[in-house]
């Protein structure tokens, strides 16, 4: 029984990371119907700029609470700031222009690409160490049940950011025009919401997220690498639809819910056996469930 | 309209410096006076990438090796010439590296790899092609097993498996052991497999038996697992990256047991990545940095006034490997084919930095394997223990 607990403590915190890169996912999907396979790298950059901050502002040796906050919005900006570029640069033009859904996909796929390769050239190919920078200590212990400051930092900064932005999404004029676009598009800019703008905006916020996500993966498991992001940018995306992609509560329940069948699986079947079961998840998901545990079936109106 | 020709001047001016270019990279060989032509050998490894550390500490053994060959005037009057190809720690990438320097450079012989699995995939194509192979730190049984072409300079993990086996028994007084090894390494898989044989024939008892994936960060399911089974040590035959994160997390859950692992671990990384984690536990090896003879004393001094840092033993065994050749081809008085091969196939109480190395009947080498202990941040020599 304890060692069950502990599995399922392991399984929320590693799945509070695949809930934070989902979102980004959903967001996208929900306000413009695409598939921002570039987004794994964008979690890959956070991580990244996360390394490069710390080192350059010494909290790599002198771990405190402070230099994680500041390493975590540094990382955020700069993702945010590479969100935006993306959108602008590589999916804006090819909207202007009336391109169907599969031209952004493929796309999206390119920039993916793109970044995966630019990343190997300019970080180079050798997996990086996230620096320390919160001491891993146990916290608490109770029978066998171990929890480090390490889980728990990962787990509060994960939930904290997704309170955030269920506040951005429910309660701010910005986030009522995002669910307007993702609602109806063409009526939203009918109705005067600068359509473009809250795209951007989405962009911004998918990204930062991921970026968070980024920093908590160093410190729990400090091993980068320019490839980092395809694994976990393609399980976010099984998470995602198994909430139902374009659903934001769905994104996080679905992260962690992967995340604990991953751990369980790992734990009491095999490690081998962990990437098959989440991908057998996704194809049972989209064959009995295609719209995700908190997806509405869309009937199609004529 | 009037844009257009100032918009196309800067292409134009590239595909000029292309043109430009093209003839100039044909013509780029070197040094092609008879006589004096340099012999040619390949090195294929892992420069970047997941175990970039082995390659890199191979490449620099082994140019270290040839440069001071060079010095006393090369091999039968000629200098050694190295090509170094990276596979960037990928196995289908070694195969074509080594292709690379077989078809493109023409090698006479072959250094590398030192995962097993990339030397796997690279040995065919040196059979094949009747150059001979050297792998300097392969130590999965089957690499040699490939053909009469490929040989090793390392032991192999039915004995490195045994040594640690003995030792978690004997020096340890383990009974119970749990095993986490890397399913996708066939280094990894063999090693596991040789401990878990030894282990069991001395009456210990395996109470834990579960595997990761190179390139996994998260080990905690299994780790968790591994604590429940209560045992009092713990077997992890895998490569340096992920020994690190494994050590960190296995003591953030609380399992205080050693680890013990094998020459995967052996690498200034597992130290960065483990930090304090990783104090107190123990790996088999091919060689000891710290010891006292006069051979390794002069390698280490040599090789620290180059790099400025203590050279593993995968630098060593890449310096002997290079060794084992030149001698080869001095015997052989041949520098290619089958009188090279025969000559190494001879190679018998070879004095290198990484101890006294015979070639057995099935190419492996013969020598002895040393245990250490991580110690205040360091690895220390704790003792030796002969071939059998």
């Amino acid at each position: 029984m304890e060692n069950f607990l502990q599995q399922l403590l392991n399984g929320v915190t590693w799945g509070g990371i695949y809930a934070l890169i989902a979102l980004g996912y959903t967001m996208v999907y929900g306000v413009l119907k695409l598939i921002n396979f570039a987004h794994g790298e964008v979690y890959m950059v956070g991580a990244m700029t996360g390394f490069y901050v710390a080192h350059a502002l010494g909290f790599a040796s002198q771990p405190s609470l402070a230099g994680l906050f500041v390493t975590l919005a540094a990382a955020m900006l700069a993702c945010a700031a590479l969100g935006a570029l993306i959108e602008r640069v590589a999916y804006r033009p090819l909207r202007l222009r009336g391109a169907g859904r599969l031209a952004p996909l493929i796309t999206a796929i390119g920039v993916s690409l793109l970044l995966q390769n630019a990343g190997q050239l300019v970080f180079g190919a050798d997996p990086k160490f996230f620096p320390s920078i919160i001491e891993s200590r146990e916290l608490l212990r109770v029978g066998s049940i171990a929890l480090s400051n390490v889980q728990v930092v990962v787990l509060v900064t994960a939930l904290a950011l997704m309170a955030g932005l269920e506040f951005v999404v429910m309660r701010t004029r910005f986030g009522r025009a995002m669910r307007a676009v993702s609602f109806d598009a063409p009526a939203a800019a009918l109705m005067g919401v600068p359509v473009d703008r809250v795209v951007l905006g989405t962009f911004v916020l998918g990204s930062a997220l991921a970026a968070a996500a980024g920093i908590l993966v160093g410190l729990s498991n400090p091993k980068i690498d320019p490839l980092m992001g395809v694994m976990p940018g393609i399980k976010a995306f099984v998470a995602a639809v198994l909430g139902g992609i374009g659903n934001i509560p769905g994104a996080m329940v679905g992260g962690l819910l992967l995340g604990v069948v991953e751990t369980l699986v790992s734990g009491y079947l095999s490690s081998t056996y962990r990437d098959a079961i989440a991908f057998l998840v996704l194809i049972a998901i989209l064959l009995y469930r295609p719209t995700g545990l908190f997806g509405t079936p869309q009937t199609e109106k004529v | 309209m009037r844009g257009q020709p100032r918009r196309r001047a800067p292409w134009l001016a590239l595909l000029a410096l292309v043109l430009a270019c093209g003839p100039d990279t044909g013509a780029g060989g070197s040094g092609a006076e008879a006589g004096k032509e340099p012999i040619k050998v390949g090195h294929f490894a892992s420069l970047t990438g997941d175990t970039a550390t082995f390659g890199q500490s191979t490449d620099r053994g082994i140019r270290m090796a040839i440069e001071e060959i060079n010095a006393r005037g090369g091999v039968l009057g000629r200098p050694l010439e190295l090509i170094s190809e990276d596979d960037r720690s990928i196995t289908e990438e070694a195969r074509s590296a080594a292709q690379k320097l077989l078809q493109r450079d023409q090698v006479v012989a072959l250094l590398g790899e030192v995962a097993s699995s990339r030397s796997l995939a690279a040995a065919p194509e040196a059979q094949r092609a009747k150059v001979p192979m050297i792998s300097p730190a392969s130590t999965n049984p089957k690499v040699t097993e490939v053909g009469n072409y490929v040989f090793r300079t390392c032991f192999i993990d039915p004995f490195q498996g045994a040594v640690m086996a003995r030792f978690a028994q004997g020096e340890l007084g383990a009974k119970r052991v749990a095993i986490l090894f890397d399913f996708k390494q066939d280094y990894s898989v063999g090693l596991a497999e040789f401990f878990r044989n030894t282990f069991k024939e001395l009456g210990g008892e395996i109470v834990a038996d579960e595997r990761y994936t190179s390139g996994d960060i998260e080990f905690r399911a299994q780790l968790t697992t591994i604590r429940a089974a209560n045992p009092d040590a713990v077997f992890v035959p895998g490569y340096y990256t992920e020994v690190g994160l494994i050590a960190k997390q296995a003591r953030e859950l609380g399992l205080d047991v050693p680890l013990l692992g094998g020459d995967g671990w052996d690498s200034a990384k597992t130290l960065e990545i483990g930090g304090a984690a990783v104090e107190g536990y123990y790996f088999s090896n091919h060689y000891a940095a710290d010891s006292d003879s006069p051979k390794v004393r002069a390698f280490v001094d040599g090789y620290r006034k180059q790099h400025g840092e203590v050279p593993d033993a995968m630098a060593a065994l890449g310096y002997d490997a290079a060794g084992i050749l030149a001698d080869a081809m001095e015997r052989a008085g041949r520098v290619e084919g089958e009188p090279l091969r025969a000559a190494l196939a001879a190679t018998r109480d070879y004095d290198g930095v990484t101890g006294r190395i015979s070639i057995d009947e099935a190419r492996n080498a013969r020598k002895d394997a040393v245990v250490l202990k991580i110690e205040g941040g360091k690895f220390r020599f704790y003792r030796s223990v002969p071939a059998s």
